[in-house]
């Protein structure tokens, strides 16, 4: 039993950190607002540097053969940064789906070469999971993995049909995805496609998750700077108790939200078929924790939290997307509560980590 | 990280468990704030510790078994789920106890934690004053020296378990010409001592959970100082840190109310009117979960060398509010049969100690440092966010 994370996970996370405040500068981020892409392909590019492409890879198929538990810290330093472009969705859902296609002897003749790709840092690809109204940056995917059904196909961009939708967050880039099924596309179909599409709920819901740890300490470093320097009555506010309570519940919250979501990351690594409830509880408590933050945020802004020129909307407006996507509080609660109430679900003080271990964790049926 | 038990840890579990099965009383004890109900708590104390139940993580020569505090977690686990009695002496083999592993010489650890550990010398806490509550640093009992003795003069209140108990530990105020936190020592003074008045304080439930202590000339051994004069503020902190942090209120004591909860929501079944009780059942049951996960990180950092942070703040404001919400839904599945005080045995089986439960809850976000007073040092220590 050890609930931690190694030294070099720790200063991975640090060095992106580090590269991350220095790149993703928030006049950068505005800059991309006024483009049609919105993104940054010189930053794609730095990110791609660091693995990214390759990270959930296994070392079978030419990657670097890290797991979820790797990863959910870096998730969590790309939220930190309000990172618009889509990599950790790409890194920790798109790629893990590919994977686990080619895993199962599923896919068709595209599919390697796709993932290859995608580790190359040469193709982009997103997926559009029917929980999801819209694809982010659809339109600067070159491939979609799409839903008909249980099946799955893969389809090339230009023969489907986007719309584009704007979003609150300037940051995103919507677009509803329509397409022709065809026998030539699909990928995966039956139990083996509803099973990969139950996964890749899972890897999406907590890629928000871990992104919504991250955007909530983001607007708790804001609000700190903000709260110091900004003076009333001849001092700063965040002398007065009641702004600092403020702060100090959404820190309150966020401390028990970050093992939650580590667990889960855990659990979807070690124990896929089981995660269900350890990712719901994650979403469920990060999205919480996120929301109290950006309604906090704007309160101890006063009316500079009101406008369009603070740059503390784009850490709000992210939380309020991130929120709600991969599934809302009501998916994951009813999840939560199915779960919960069956008659042989191991509830009570010494099945924290399952009857034995995690991979037994839900029920023994 | 690697969210599997060990073998030996397996093993572990296995043999509280075992031993537990045996030895748990049947029937419940009377509340430790009865003079019966305290002598019977005693005397589990004693029976915990000729099994080297008393407290774990003490080592061996302590009446311990040296484990480490993930052994501590599990052996945690397993007390809750056999329902066993609450820890009359929780203020010393949680509070204290640590306190003297670390400050204590070994005379003093000799003289004082084999007592506690065998349940013969149970502790109360003195901290707080009429005058200095959540301003602890206004601390005006005074410890003055007289040669090899402190001569104590002043007042303590709110002092936990001090009707009953045997010795009391508290700060006082070595230096009379000192001020806030200078000057203060820590003090183990026994309550049978000449010139101590112990006057009850009824809790809410009406029993005397709690009491103020007078001292008279009270004269102790400058041997029962623990620490260095004037050092005593430093080492309530790593008490109170103790207190706020990982020992005093282990995860499993929630998780264990949280199952009850869900039992008794599914109980109820079709009877609940209420849309939002569901929400606070699962709000309950997970925020029971990771307040236990939040336990196994901090134990898994302390295991390897780490230590704990202001972070620890976070903890008294989560459980205890976490508290309130699972008793307050008890009460709302209870109906309006939830303020009737269970007598009959019918009673007891159908509404189960959730009252009792649900008025100590109240003392939560108050005991231990209020949570006004967590969120300030959450603010400022934490979080850096500026003082003046």
């Amino acid at each position: 039993m050890d609930f931690t994370f190694s030294d070099d996970q720790l200063s991975f996370r640090d060095a992106l950190h580090a590269m991350l405040v220095g790149e993703v500068t928030t006049d950068r981020i505005r800059s991309r607002w006024d483009t049609d892409s919105g993104t940054d392909e010189a930053l794609l590019q730095q990110i791609q540097a660091f693995g990214f492409g390759s990270m959930l890879v296994p070392e079978s198929l030419d990657g670097l053969g890290l797991d979820l538990v790797d990863f959910v810290l870096l998730a969590e330093a790309c939220g930190r940064a309000a990172l618009p472009e889509p990599v950790v969705e790409s890194a920790m859902v798109v790629t893990p789906l590919l994977v686990d296609v080619l895993d199962r002897g599923l896919g068709n003749g595209f599919v390697q070469e796709v993932l290859d790709g995608l580790i190359a840092g040469t193709t982009s690809v997103a997926v559009a999971h029917p929980i999801n109204p819209c694809v982010n940056f659809a339109h600067r995917a070159d491939w979609l993995l799409l839903e008909h059904g249980d099946e799955l196909h893969l389809i090339h961009r230009d023969s489907t049909t986007l719309k584009s939708h704007k979003s609150v967050d300037p940051s995103r880039r919507l677009a509803s995805v329509t397409f022709d099924p065809s026998s030539d596309t699909q990928i995966a179909n039956g139990e083996a496609g509803a099973k990969l599409w139950r996964a890749t709920l899972n890897r999406g819901a907590l890629a928000s998750a871990a992104q919504l740890l991250g955007l909530t300490q983001g607007i708790i470093d804001q609000c700190i700077q903000y709260s110091t320097d900004r003076h009333q009555f001849g001092r700063a506010i965040g002398v007065n108790q009641a702004v600092k309570h403020l702060m100090a519940d959404v820190a309150v919250q966020l401390e028990y939200v970050k093992p939650v979501v580590y667990r889960a990351a855990y659990t979807a690594a070690v124990s896929p078929d089981r995660a269900d409830f350890a990712v719901s509880h994650a979403k469920i408590a990060a999205a919480r924790a996120a929301m109290l933050a950006a309604r906090n945020s704007i309160q101890l802004h006063g009316a500079m939290g009101y406008t369009w020129e603070c740059d503390l909307q784009i850490w709000v407006k992210r939380c309020w997307a991130l929120a709600r996507e991969w599934g809302d509080d009501g998916f994951h609660k009813n999840r939560m509560h199915e779960w919960l109430l069956r008659p042989n679900a191991l509830l009570g003080p010494e099945f924290t980590f399952g009857r034995r271990s995690i991979t037994d964790s839900v029920d023994v049926a | 990280m690697d969210l599997n038990y060990t073998e030996a840890q397996h093993a572990f579990r296995a043999e509280i468990r075992e031993w537990l099965a045996v030895n748990v009383p049947r029937t419940p004890l009377a509340s430790f704030d009865t003079k019966e109900g305290f002598a019977a708590h005693r005397e589990w104390e004693r029976t915990l510790a000729k099994g080297n139940w008393g407290m774990v993580t003490w080592p061996e020569v302590y009446g311990g078994r040296g484990c480490d505090l993930i052994e501590w977690l599990i052996f945690e686990e397993e007390y809750y789920r056999a329902g066993a009695p609450l820890r009359v002496n929780q203020n010393g083999i949680f509070l204290l106890g640590p306190t003297l592993m670390e400050y204590g010489t070994e005379e003093q650890k000799a003289r004082f934690i084999p007592a506690m550990a065998s349940g013969d010398e149970i502790w109360a806490q003195g901290w707080s004053e009429p005058n200095a509550g959540s301003d602890m640093a206004a601390i005006r009992c005074r410890a003055d020296r007289d040669g090899d003795e402190f001569v104590i003069n002043g007042q303590k209140i709110w002092s936990t378990r001090a009707v009953y108990a045997d010795w009391v530990f508290g700060l006082f105020r070595t230096d009379p010409a000192s001020e806030r936190h200078r000057g203060l020592s820590k003090i183990l003074v026994p309550l049978n001592a000449a010139g101590i008045t112990v006057r009850p304080i009824a809790q809410l439930n009406g029993l005397p959970g709690f009491a103020e202590i007078f001292f008279d000339d009270v004269r102790v051994p400058a041997f029962n100082m623990l620490g260095g004069e004037g050092e005593g503020w430093n080492i309530a902190m790593a008490t109170a840190g103790f207190e706020r942090g990982l020992m005093l209120r282990s995860p499993a004591r929630f998780q264990q109310a949280a199952r009850r909860l869900v039992d008794l929501y599914r109980d109820r079944g079709n009877d609940i009117l209420d849309p939002s009780i569901e929400d606070a059942v699962l709000r309950c049951y997970m925020d029971a979960e990771a307040y236990a996960l939040s336990t196994y990180q901090t134990a898994s950092k302390l295991t390897r060398g780490g230590s704990i942070g202001p972070e620890a703040s976070c903890n008294k404001i989560f459980w205890s509010e976490m508290d309130i919400l699972i008793h307050e839904t008890a009460m709302k599945l209870l109906g309006a049969r939830a303020e009737i005080e269970p007598e009959t045995a019918t009673e007891i089986t159908e509404l189960g100690s959730w009252l009792d439960g649900f008025m100590f809850a109240q003392s939560g976000p108050i005991y231990a440092g209020t949570n006004e007073i967590q969120r300030n040092i959450i603010a400022e220590r934490m979080l850096g966010m500026p003082r003046k």
